[in-house]
């Protein structure tokens, strides 16, 4: 019984089926070329390149690079900080929308939710117990995700464009709550919201709604802690249920995904990442009230993933800041950001609808080593009297794995 | 390269464990594993299939046959969940899946393919089996987030036989590749060892040899002899009635919804009955 597969001559017709599905791919040729340069380079490699690409994210706004900043019209560090909320927005956004493929239109409800948590509890204009505005966030977090799983309870047997309109509902309500609940205080909204401790060496505090450096620094934190603890998601048994609930939320179901939880863990880790931006822009701005919580800027965050590339981390990173920095640095534009967007998702959807950053998610916490065994196991095939490199396809049917089994059987 | 040199042996296929179950079934070999009483499923007027009773013996194939439309995935739809049965019940080692959530039938120990290919198809062939394999794990939320010692055991775990499923059936090869873009018989064969992963006690494939060339499904009907082999049980649809008859252990035969025979295959096929359902569908294929 050492040939456990008893399928010959089936991969001989498929070798050649292969082949023609690879050149449907050679689409992603230069994508993929650029993915296998990166999986080929070694941990440290990776580790040191991207410690580089972080230390130049932190330094943008002290560089502030001639022809990229956004002054004069904007100061260029504030700039950065809205980039950064917006990255994390999609980050957060991704989840529900790239990993899960749940659409969600209202994630700008999670937003308010966020920054009223911060105004009501730290606000000289609100009547709660103040707490320190660094407890907020967390609190924050707490309350969207309540928020979340009482949106998702009832609505996340719906599908598809049912779920959208019912988020775009919430959305909505949450805004008009905001206008209605006279504790919420509508229009006049709060003003001098907390904000995180510390001072300069002249004794003047350091984070003000006119110093955007220290909060571009602490968006900036929070978006690395996020990504990777996403990213240890991602690789697990929860993101790998996300995508498989994306790409056949019934087989999924069938295959013993427990599909619902999993969609509600989706909506609640969204929702509380959206609730930490909101929370983060309420203490820059320093001030919160209805008016910033439209339909509109719910479509522009989901813009954001779109563009950036849906389910991709990176992707939807650099999305968020694109979709934040383009009526910044271009502010003769600004007022036709929608109609702009708007074209750029359709050429996009035409021409590019994997987004401008496709990748492949990795689902496996040791993806990179199976990735590796498995480039060694059909390496060394050759020196034990195999065809000469490159001549024939794969023999029929010849699993690598399995021949190398077999031969290890044999001695 | 601080990571090369990890011992590559810590994911080294394991030969001797095979791909046999790793859990205890109930029921002793040739006991009834699962069985099927009266069950009956209607749509609107049409009753799909009517009052069908059979048993799936511990360690059997048992082929389910019948002519296009005879009610065959309709049965597998009402045993896996995806149908409600309006009368009858599917017993599991004697417990009623009945109202059970489907994820929670498939844990329970019935897997399945499905007619029309339906995988996970942006996520790796290894990735697909993962998803099958973590039917059996629990790592939540808090656990994969702080990368708690369980999940690392489970993602262990993954690789060593997730690799091992897709050798078994063939397919290691293109572990990597994205499902969408693997030839169509390994997404059949990818099929089996997603359903295989949530380590069944019965297996249900739902006509895992459409599409294929005559030697193709003979090769097909071998690995499913060589499943059953490993200390698997079978329920096997297939449409093709000579190509069953080499493979099953015993037949039941759906015309109309209807059970019409359930017997060894070499009675099968003398039964009159089978014959006559037959007959229009040989008519049928000569068209085809
Ligand atoms: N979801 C459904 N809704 C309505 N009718 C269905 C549905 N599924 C199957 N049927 C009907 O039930 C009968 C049996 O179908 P099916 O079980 O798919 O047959 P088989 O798999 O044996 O070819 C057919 O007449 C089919 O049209
Ligand atoms: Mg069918």
């Amino acid at each position: 019984m050492s040939n456990h597969s008893p399928l010959g001559s089936v991969g001989a017709t498929q070798t050649a089926i292969g082949e023609e599905l690879a050149d449907v791919t050679k689409k992603h040729k230069r994508t993929a070329a650029l993915r296998q340069w990166w999986n080929d380079r070694s941990r440290l490699q990776q580790w040191l390149m991207l410690l580089v690409v972080v230390a130049l994210a932190y330094l943008l706004p002290v560089i502030n690079p001639p022809l990229i900043t956004t002054e004069p019209a904007n100061d260029f560090a504030i700039s950065c900080f809205n980039m950064a909320l917006y990255a994390l927005v999609a980050l957060g956004l991704n989840v529900v929308v790239g990993q899960a493929g749940l659409l969600d239109l209202g994630y700008i409800g999670f937003f308010a939710v966020g920054a009223y948590v911060a105004a009501l509890w730290t606000s000289s204009d609100s009547t709660f117990v103040h707490i320190p505005y660094l407890a907020t966030l967390p609190l924050a977090m707490i309350v969207t995700v309540v928020f979340g799983i009482a949106l998702g309870l009832p609505t996340l047997r719906l599908r598809g464009d049912y779920l959208a309109i019912v988020t775009l509902g919430f959305g909505e309500i949450i805004r008009l709550l905001a206008t209605i609940i006279p504790g919420l205080k509508g229009n006049t909204g709060f003003q001098n919201l907390g904000r995180p401790p510390g001072t300069n060496a002249d004794g003047e505090a350091l984070f003000t709604a006119s110093n955007g450096l220290p909060w571009y620094w602490l968006v900036v934190t929070i978006i690395i802690i996020v990504a990777v603890l996403l990213g240890n998601l991602e690789r697990s048994r929860v993101g790998r249920a996300w995508i498989a609930i994306r790409e056949d939320e019934d087989a999924a179901e069938i295959m013993g995904v427990p599909t619902f939880n999993f969609k509600l863990a989706a909506f609640g880790t969204g929702a509380a990442i959206g609730g930490l931006a909101g929370a983060l822009m309420g203490g820059q701005v320093g001030f919160v009230n209805n008016q910033k919580f439209d339909v509109p800027t719910s479509i522009l965050f989901l813009a954001a993933v779109v563009l950036g590339g849906r389910g991709n981390k990176v992707g939807v990173i650099l999305g968020g800041a694109i979709v934040a920095y383009i009526p910044l640095r271009f502010t003769e534009l600004a007022a036709y950001k929608y109609l702009i967007f708007g074209i750029v998702l359709v050429l996009l959807m035409i021409f590019r609808p994997q987004g401008l950053f496709p990748a492949k998610a990795h689902l496996l916490t040791y993806g990179s080593r199976i990735r590796r065994w498995v480039k060694k196991e059909q390496a060394p095939a050759q020196p034990e009297g195999g065809p000469p490199p490159g001549s024939a396809p794969p023999a029929p049917g010849g699993s690598t794995a399995q021949s190398t089994r077999r031969a290890r059987k044999e001695t | 390269m601080p990571e090369a040199q990890a011992p590559e042996q810590e994911f080294a296929i394991n030969e001797e464990a095979a791909v046999a179950p790793e859990r205890e079934i109930a029921v002793s070999e040739g006991e009834p594993l699962v069985e099927v009483t009266d069950l009956t499923v209607t749509f609107g007027g049409l009753t799909a299939l009517d009052h069908v009773s059979f048993d799936i013996r511990r360690g059997e194939i048992l082929g389910l046959i019948g002519p296009n439309g005879a009610g065959k995935t309709t049965c597998f739809n009402a045993m896996t969940g995806v149908y409600r049965a309006s009368s009858g019940d599917v017993r599991l080692e004697g417990q009623t899946l009945l109202g059970k959530k489907k994820h929670q039938i498939t844990r329970a120990g019935l897997a399945r393919t499905f007619q029309n290919i339906r995988l996970f198809g942006e996520m790796s062939a290894l990735e697909n089996v993962a998803v099958g394999l973590d039917a059996r794990h629990r790592t939540g939320m808090i656990g994969a987030m702080l990368r708690l010692p369980r999940h690392y055991r489970e993602e262990k775990q993954i690789i060593e036989r997730g690799m091992e499923l897709l050798d078994f059936v063939g397919i290691a090869d293109r572990a990597l590749h994205p499902a969408r873009d693997l030839p169509y018989g390994y997404q059949r064969r990818l099929e089996i060892a997603r359903a295989l992963a949530t380590d069944p006690k019965l297996l249900c494939l739902d006509e895992p040899a459409a599409g294929f060339n005559p030697a193709e499904k003979e090769e097909l009907m071998a690995l499913i002899r060589t499943v059953r082999d490993e200390g698997y049980t079978v329920l096997l649809i297939e449409h093709d009635m000579k190509l069953v008859m080499g493979v099953t252990d015993r037949i039941v035969v759906l015309e109309f919804g209807k059970k019409i025979a359930d017997d060894v295959p070499s009675a099968i096929q003398q039964d009159p009955a089978v014959i006559a359902a037959y007959l229009g569908e040989e008519a049928d294929d000569v068209d085809a």
